[in-house]
């Protein structure tokens, strides 16, 4: 009852699946309970995504709310080096970056101390 | 075809490496389907085309170099059983693709077939070719050294076909979602105007076109989203209704799940404004998308709304860029990473001054994917790695000056850190691409019979 807030990474509480478009990257991002959702409608912004991706200088980085779905779909551009036939990165694609975005540290409230997707 | 209120749609692969016997359990239920049934193969990324183009160059055949074994384990099974095939496995070579796959079916000694192939997308001659010039010189590139300039084209050369009674259509550049949307606007006769439907269509297509995606392929995290029997993936089968509902499973007896979450992964894969996908034929909007689990392995996506096509196309450029160098060396055990990095270090020396337009060094295992290592994630406790791969990679304009630089790593074995080893390295030709945009009533997609069957 009284557990304090705690600290977790995104992946604990969503998932997600990057794509590219040339030199764009979206990540679509997915609370696996409803009631994450509101949680990550405040921590995951567009800032928070600024901070994690600052080494890939995005010009621009928006989110798309998916309300129905309890997900996100974040567009960044310009972060890919050129994209797929351009980029001398060995994920020319930017599709491990998904799992850059899981990183994003979440604090979790008191009330969802026993998560159910904690590992 | 009148009257038919399903129609069922199954995935063949979803890009050109895909699994071969991926689609044989999708026949088997399609045969039994009490509906118009077809069976698609999307296998042209963005630079798949024009690796065909310069393939075609060369003297080789132009189209999907796998298609024949892609098509053998089911083409007997699809026609006896009237599933046609939708493929844009023609690359850059749509007629001779036809013409193969004929030879193909007679070869199995199976009575001929009706081949069509779509043509029309390809932009570099004929009057097309003005527009595309128009369309280079506002975005500032030349016209020179064009490997292939594709438009992707809508649904209209694949319902033409399908009402010309094709059993198999092959396509160059379509939007992949065409693959799916000219099907079901055969069958349905839904209008080019019914922006709601064409957009159900386009979901549909959506959904399919990248295969074992939607039904637990790329998805397995395991201990956090786990996927059954993964090395049995079963390819998707979509029933779509008249009406543009969505039903998306698998076949019987194989791996994989399809769930809400697997199918909303999907859902947004490649997506920007998921208020606004541009497609050909309709502009998809999926804000308002419903995913829901009927039951094992079958989902309901329903509630996609379309607003009218946009008044160009998307046209992919590709020209030569040079040559890319890539090579790679491993350091194991005590003060791997460190011998790693004055790997990297040596390299960098060596290279300075050589005439490279572009240079990267990664350290594979520490840094290599996310551009950052581990430790500036936030992710604390990461351990040192047992073991780490230096990798180049190095951009030159000649063949000879990036053979010199995947050289040097190899060269490593001798004269660099100790204990360097496992070197292997590759150098290829590099392709540049970009996206441009022509006027759609400048491109004419038209639909033709191989060996004059119609």
């Amino acid at each position: 009852m009284t557990s304090p807030a705690r600290t977790v990474p995104l992946h604990r509480l969503a998932h997600a699946r990057a794509g590219d478009k040339g030199n764009r990257l979206n990540i679509a991002v997915f609370a696996y309970e409803e009631r994450y959702y509101p949680l990550l409608c405040e921590q995951v912004t567009e800032a928070a995504v600024a901070g994690l991706f600052a080494a890939r200088r995005p010009s621009k980085i928006t989110r798309y709310d998916l309300r129905r779905l309890h997900g996100f779909n974040f567009v960044l551009e310009d972060v890919l080096a050129g994209g797929v036939n351009a980029s001398l990165f060995l994920d020319t694609h930017g599709k491990g970056l998904s799992f850059l975005l899981l990183t994003l540290p979440i604090v979790l409230p008191s009330q969802f101390a026993e998560a159910d997707h904690e590992r | 075809m009148g009257g038919a209120d399903r129609v069922f749609i199954g995935a063949g692969a979803g890009f050109a490496g895909d699994r071969i016997d991926g689609a044989i359990p999708v026949v088997r239920t399609l045969a039994q389907a009490d509906a118009p049934a077809f069976l698609i193969y999307e296998t042209l990324a963005e630079r798949t085309l024009a690796l065909a183009q310069l393939d075609r160059m060369n003297g080789g055949a132009g189209y999907l170099s796998r298609l024949r074994s892609l098509l053998q384990p089911v083409i007997a099974d699809c026609l006896r059983h009237r599933v046609r095939i939708i493929g844009n496995f023609g690359a850059a070579a749509p007629a001779q693709a036809s013409k193969m796959i004929a030879a193909l079916v007679a070869e199995l000694g199976l009575p001929p077939a009706r081949i069509a192939y779509v043509e029309g997308d390809d932009v570099l001659t004929g009057e097309v070719r003005t527009h595309l010039d128009a369309a280079l010189a506002r975005d500032g590139l030349p016209g020179e050294g064009l490997v292939a300039a594709n438009a992707y084209i809508g649904a209209k050369g694949i319902v033409d076909a399908l009402d010309a009674g094709a059993d198999i259509v092959v396509t160059g550049r379509v939007a992949d979602s065409a693959l799916a949307l000219g099907p079901l606007i055969h069958t349905f006769r839904w209008s080019w105007q019914d922006w709601d439907r064409l957009a159900a269509g386009t979901l549909a297509g959506h959904l399919l076109e990248c295969a074992a995606q939607v039904t637990g392929g790329y998805f397995a995290d395991p201990g956090v989203k786990d996927v059954p029997d993964l090395a049995n993936v079963g390819f998707p089968i979509a029933e779509i209704s008249a009406g543009g509902e969505i039903v998306v499973s698998k076949p019987s007896g194989t791996g994989g799940c399809v769930t809400a979450a697997t199918v909303k992964e999907q859902l947004i894969y490649e997506i920007d404004d998921p208020g606004r996908y541009i497609a050909p034929d309709v502009v998809l909007d999926v804000t308002d998308v419903d995913v829901v689990e009927l039951g094992r392995d079958r989902v309901l996506v329903r509630g996609a709304r379309g607003r009218p096509a946009p008044e160009t196309l998307r046209v992919l450029v590709c020209r030569k860029g040079g040559w890319l160098a890539e090579a790679e060396i491993s350091y194991a055990g005590p003060n791997a990473v460190e011998r790693g990095k004055l790997a990297v270090s040596v390299l960098t020396d060596r290279l300075r001054g050589q005439g490279h337009s572009a240079m990267r060094c990664d350290l594979i295992g520490i840094s290599s994917i996310f551009g950052i290592s581990i430790g500036d994630t936030g992710d604390s406790g990461a351990a040192v790695p047992g073991e780490v791969r230096v990798r180049l990679a190095v951009e030159t304009a000649d063949h000879e000056t990036a053979l010199r630089a995947a050289e040097e790593v190899e060269a490593l074995y001798l004269c660099g850190p100790a204990g360097g080893c496992g070197v292997r390295r590759h150098v290829s030709q590099r392709l540049h691409s970009k996206a441009l945009a022509i006027p759609r009533d400048a491109v004419r997609a038209r639909a033709h019979f191989a060996g004059g069957l119609s």
